[in-house]
Parts: C-alpha cells; structure tokens; sequence
C-alpha cells in the first residue's frame, strides 16, 4: 500500500532553450534564469524536489546543474534540490562530491545527488574520456564516490581516476551526509549495483508502459536482501505536460516532445517519433500529458502499480514558452498533486 | 536444418532478456549468458525471465538449436568463432556509437555490420532481425498471428532456408515478418535508417523496404556506393 503522507512529487528539467510568445528563443542565460524562478515557484507550491539535469549540447543550457541549483537555493526554504542526472563516468568524484557538499551547506540540507550513466555521451570526449570504457568508467567512480562521501580520509588506487593516500575532502556537511540516488534506464545490472550500494532507486521511464517495471521492483528488493541492504521507496522519472485544457495540452506537448526526441534521435538514427507512438505514450505509457485530473489519473495509476515513493515530472522538452511552463508547474503543485494523494487515498484506483 | 527447440541468447542485458521472456512464452526451452558468471546474472534471469536457464556462453551454445547475439556490436569478437561453428545464428545487434565507439574503430566502412558478423562467424550461418525495433516495443508488441495491428520484423540473410526457419521462428515470437534473402540488407535497417526505432505492421513495413532507394538513408547509401 502507498504511503500517501510520505508520498514526494518533483519536477524535474534537463534546461531546454525557453521560446518567447513569437517562437523566437531566448539565451542559454535567459533559459537558466526561468529555471531559477520555477524553481522558487514550486518552492512556494510545496514541490518537494526540483532537479536539474547536465547536458553538453546547444539544445540545453544547463551543463552545471549545481550553480543553478545553489541559485535556487538561495530563494528557497524547503525544496530539495536534486541534480537530473550528474553523469559520473565524465566527472571527477572528488568534484562531485565537493560540489554537492557545497551545495548541501548552502541549502541547509536540501541537497541530492542523482548519479547516473547519462543518456547523452557529448561529455565523454569532452572531458577526455572514452565511450567504450563505458561501463567501467562508471563502475570505478561510483566505488570512489561512495568511499568520498563517507566524509573521512581516503586512501583510493584509480585507474580511471587519481590515485590518492590517506587524503580528505572538503568542505564536511553538516546533517546526514549526501543523499545519493542512482538513475536507471532499463537495464537490470544497474539496479543490482544501486542495491548493492544502498542507495535510492529512481528509473527513467522514458519509453513504453510503466507495467514492464514491476519485475525489476521485484528484482531490486530481492538484490538488496542478497546483499543485506536497505529497500527504499523507489522514485520514477518520465515526461510530461499540462494545460488546463487537455486538447491544448496534447498539442503543446505533441510539438515540443516530439521535436526533442526527433532532434536527438537524429544524432542516434532513431526513425522520427510518429503520431500513432506519440498516442500511445500519452494513453498508456511514459508521457503524462493531459488536463489535471488525466495527469493526475495516470500518475496516481504508476504510484500504485509501482509502489512508489517519489514521482518525478520532467517538464519543458523542446522550446516551451516560460507562460506554458510555468502554468504547467502551478497546475502541478495545485491541481495534480493535491489529486493523486486523493485518488490513492480512496479505494478505487482508475 | 533441424527443428527448434532450445533457443540460446548470448548476451542478458535489455534485448537478450525480453527475447528470453518471448521466447519462454512462445514455449522454447531458453538458455541464457552474459560476459560474466553464471552466477552474476542467475537473479537477474530468475526473476526478470523465470524459466530460463542462465549458463556461460558455451552452455548457451553446445545446447541450442538458435543463437541469438544480444551483445553490444563491439564486443562479437570476445566471442570465439569456433564456438557457433555449424550453428544457425540470429544477428540482433547494431553499431550504437553510445555504447561501442567509434565505427571505423569497430566496423570496416566498405560493409554492414551483419556482413562482417558472418565474415568473422564464417562456419555459422547468420541471419538478421530483431534489431531496428526497440527493446520495450518488442515486449509490448509481441501478439499472437492474426491479431489486429500486429507489428512486422524484417529478416534477412544470404542462405535462403535460414531465413525462412528464421522468419518462423520470429512469427512464433511474436511478430509478422518481412523477408529479404540478402544479409548486406540488414543495413536497411541500421540506425540512421527510416526503420530504425520504428514499429510498423507487415504491409507499411514492407512499404518502406520496398522503397529504401527513395528514403534518404537509401539515398545517402546509394552515394556512398557509387563514390
Ligand atoms: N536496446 C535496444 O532497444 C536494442 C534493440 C534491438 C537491438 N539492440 C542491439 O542488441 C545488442 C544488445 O543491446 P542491449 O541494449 O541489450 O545492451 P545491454 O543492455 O548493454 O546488454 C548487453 C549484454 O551483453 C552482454 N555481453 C557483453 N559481452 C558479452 C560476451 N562476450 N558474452 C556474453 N555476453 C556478453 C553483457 O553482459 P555484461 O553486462 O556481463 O557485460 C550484457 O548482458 C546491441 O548490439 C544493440 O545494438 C538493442
């Protein structure tokens, strides 16, 4: 049974380039600056997580979440301030964890790591590393990280990363420690190493029906108990969009999730998103778009069906205005949340 | 060619474990590897696809009727070639930069992918598919024959009979087929291709195969040729 009181909703942006009402697009800093604000509107809605993503690439302005999350911070009190995703295998774990200490000083607290693979590789060559040490890039950092955030002196042999003896790491958060999640797509090694770690679970639904999870639910409790670890309430991730009008809101999103996946698929060769995938997704799988009470149905449908704890919206694929997004937020914090606890609170589920 | 009856994936990462669970549900006995331990990936495969049987990958082969290589493109080679000698073999992968690099790195550019699988397989006999649909579309996908919206694969490869046992096999897994006789097709559907990613039913897929010189993948593969 859903917990509804410990139930936690956040949204989530990778930092698309904002359209102006005429279609013309804003700056990558005017773009960053509308994060800052939405981030101080789901403050005051009672939000409980925003998260930021990190991406190398013209289509998103943000490639350093942990600033615009330390600007957040500093206009917020109680939202927790969460980076979607930090891709690991690119970055330093020293830095990793410096910055989000920082940041967790900053914010009395409110910080949370989100490490993952990263579905985009511009950082791979960017920060001089190679794809196709893909998996062990990933593998050595996470065990460095871990070790880091133990906050004691640390004696590490690298082979991918910097060799280090009985050195410490700065600054020394002040409350429990770093919380950390583990981003997973779909693959059942990362959700055993997630176990195997302790930490929190949050799966990128991106693609498909959140009904094909319900095993790796099974697979992550099973791995924990093999371990002897903690089974925390798991977190999910997918698109979505609302409007007070649900025709208007499958337009927009049409529009704007199409021309965000179309764009990236086109670096990948994936076939352009047809209509008929695009439906599929918003009726049954991973894009909550619709007027509140369809989102709110849907959304509620996937905390239940998944057990989850967290329920995490991406928000303004593509080049939504800042009227749209933030309107979407609003309609989120007052609307849809308010809702889903209500719906999971009553006996029928949709 | 004999009947099948055991199928053996190689390879238990996203697509190896959903043809596990098709093929479990189509009736096949299922053997199932990954690069590591048998040990590694036996939770995985017990609770994700319960009913196969994890092993090495010379356990997956020495039983099975069909291989399946569910493995990233850049590491067929880890695998020896002796190993699937004789064997009938299912060539599901594609070169994904993401995960495999830098193509001329991993592949020659004078041919497909699937061409230098059997180059290097070159006592086995291959044959693509599976590979241009993603790994939950294959699981959401998959319907008995005759259903409605049923969504096609396309099959190809150069020994005729193969393809057609194959193209059974995969009518058995779930899907309608489109065959073409000829493995330097396979390259109709690599990444970058109009069917790469997409799931389309027998008619509209075999519309755009029938039409692949006009797409401008076609097109642009056509150039390379001719240069
Ligand atoms: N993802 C899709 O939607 C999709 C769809 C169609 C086709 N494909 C193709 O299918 C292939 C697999 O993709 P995927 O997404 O399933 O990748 P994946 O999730 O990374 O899984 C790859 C699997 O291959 C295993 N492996 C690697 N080297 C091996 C070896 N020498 N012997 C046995 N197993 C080995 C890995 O085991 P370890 O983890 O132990 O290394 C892992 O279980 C790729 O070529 C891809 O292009 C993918």
């Amino acid at each position: 049974m859903v917990n509804v009181d410990k139930l936690q909703f956040g949204l989530e942006t990778f930092g698309d380039i904002v359209a102006k009402e005429d279609g013309e697009l804003l700056t990558a800093g005017q773009s960053i600056r509308q994060i800052v604000k939405e981030g101080e509107l789901a403050d005051k809605l009672g939000i409980d997580v925003i998260g930021v993503g990190e991406h190398h690439r013209p289509d998103y302005s943000v490639s350093s979440p942990e600033v615009v999350l330390g600007a957040i911070a500093s206009v917020t009190k109680q939202i927790k301030l969460a980076t979607a995703v930090t891709v690991l295998s690119s970055d330093n774990p020293v830095r990793v964890y410096e910055r989000f200490a920082t940041l967790e000083g900053l914010s009395q607290g409110r910080a949370q790591v989100m490490l993952g693979r990263g579905s985009f590789t511009e950082s791979f060559p960017l920060f001089g590393y190679d794809l196709i040490d893909y998996d062990d890039l990933f593998n050595e950092k996470l065990e460095m990280y871990s070790q880091l955030i133990k906050e004691k002196p640390i004696t590490w042999d690298g082979k991918f990363t910097q060799s280090l003896k009985d050195q410490d790491v700065y600054p020394k958060t002040d409350y429990d420690g770093l919380e950390t999640y583990i981003g997973i797509g779909g693959s059942p090694e990362s959700i055993i190493r997630a176990a195997r770690y302790g930490y929190k679970v949050i799966l990128a639904i991106i693609g498909g029906q959140a009904d094909r999870f319900v095993p790796y639910l099974d697979l992550y409790k099973k791995a924990a108990a093999q371990y002897n670890m903690p089974v925390y309430p798991v977190a999910v991730h997918s698109h979505g969009f609302i409007a007070d009008d649900e025709d208007e809101a499958v337009e927009v999103a049409w529009k704007n999730i199409k021309a965000n996946f179309d764009r990236i698929g086109l670096t990948r060769g994936w076939a352009p998103m047809s209509r008929e995938q695009f439906d599929g997704e918003t009726q049954s799988g991973s894009f909550y778009v619709g007027n509140p009470e369809h989102v709110a149905q849907r959304i509620a449908r996937t905390i239940n069906l998944l057990d989850l704890g967290r329920f995490d919206l991406v928000y303004g694929a593509g080049n939504q205005t800042a009227a749209q997004r933030e309107r979407m937020i609003e309609l989120y914090g007052t609307k849809v949340i308010p809702r889903v606890k209500e719906i999971l609170s009553g006996e029928a589920v949709a | 060619m004999s009947e099948i009856k055991t199928v053996g994936i190689i390879g238990a990462g996203k697509v190896g474990i959903v043809l596990a669970q098709l093929a479990l549900a189509a009736g096949y006995h299922v053997r199932i590897s990954g690069s590591g331990s048998v040990q590694k990936i036996a939770l995985t495969i017990s609770t994700l696809a319960p009913g196969a049987t994890p092993a090495t990958n010379q356990g997956v082969v020495s039983k099975s009727d069909l291989i399946i290589l569910a493995i990233p493109l850049s590491r067929y080679k880890n695998i020896p070639a002796k190993l699937l000698k004789g064997k009938l073999v299912i060539d599901a992968m594609n070169y994904w930069w993401e995960t495999d690099g830098i193509r001329e790195e991993v592949l020659d550019p004078s041919s497909t992918s699937s061409e230098q699988v059997q180059q290097y397989f070159n006592k086995s006999t291959i044959v693509k598919t599976f590979n241009h649909m993603g790994y939950h579309n294959l699981q959401e996908e998959a319907k008995a024959a005759g259903e409605a919206n049923r969504k096609a694969l396309f099959v190809t490869g150069d020994n005729h009979e193969a393809v057609d046992q194959v193209a059974q096999f995969v009518n058995t897994m779930g899907f309608d087929t489109v065959r073409h006789y000829r493995l330097a097709d396979g390259i109709m559907t690599e990444p970058g291709s109009e069917l790469f990613g997409a799931s389309l039913t027998q008619p509209d897929l075999q519309n755009v195969i029938d039409h692949f010189d006009e797409t401008e993948f076609g097109q642009k593969i056509k150039a390379e040729k001719g240069a």
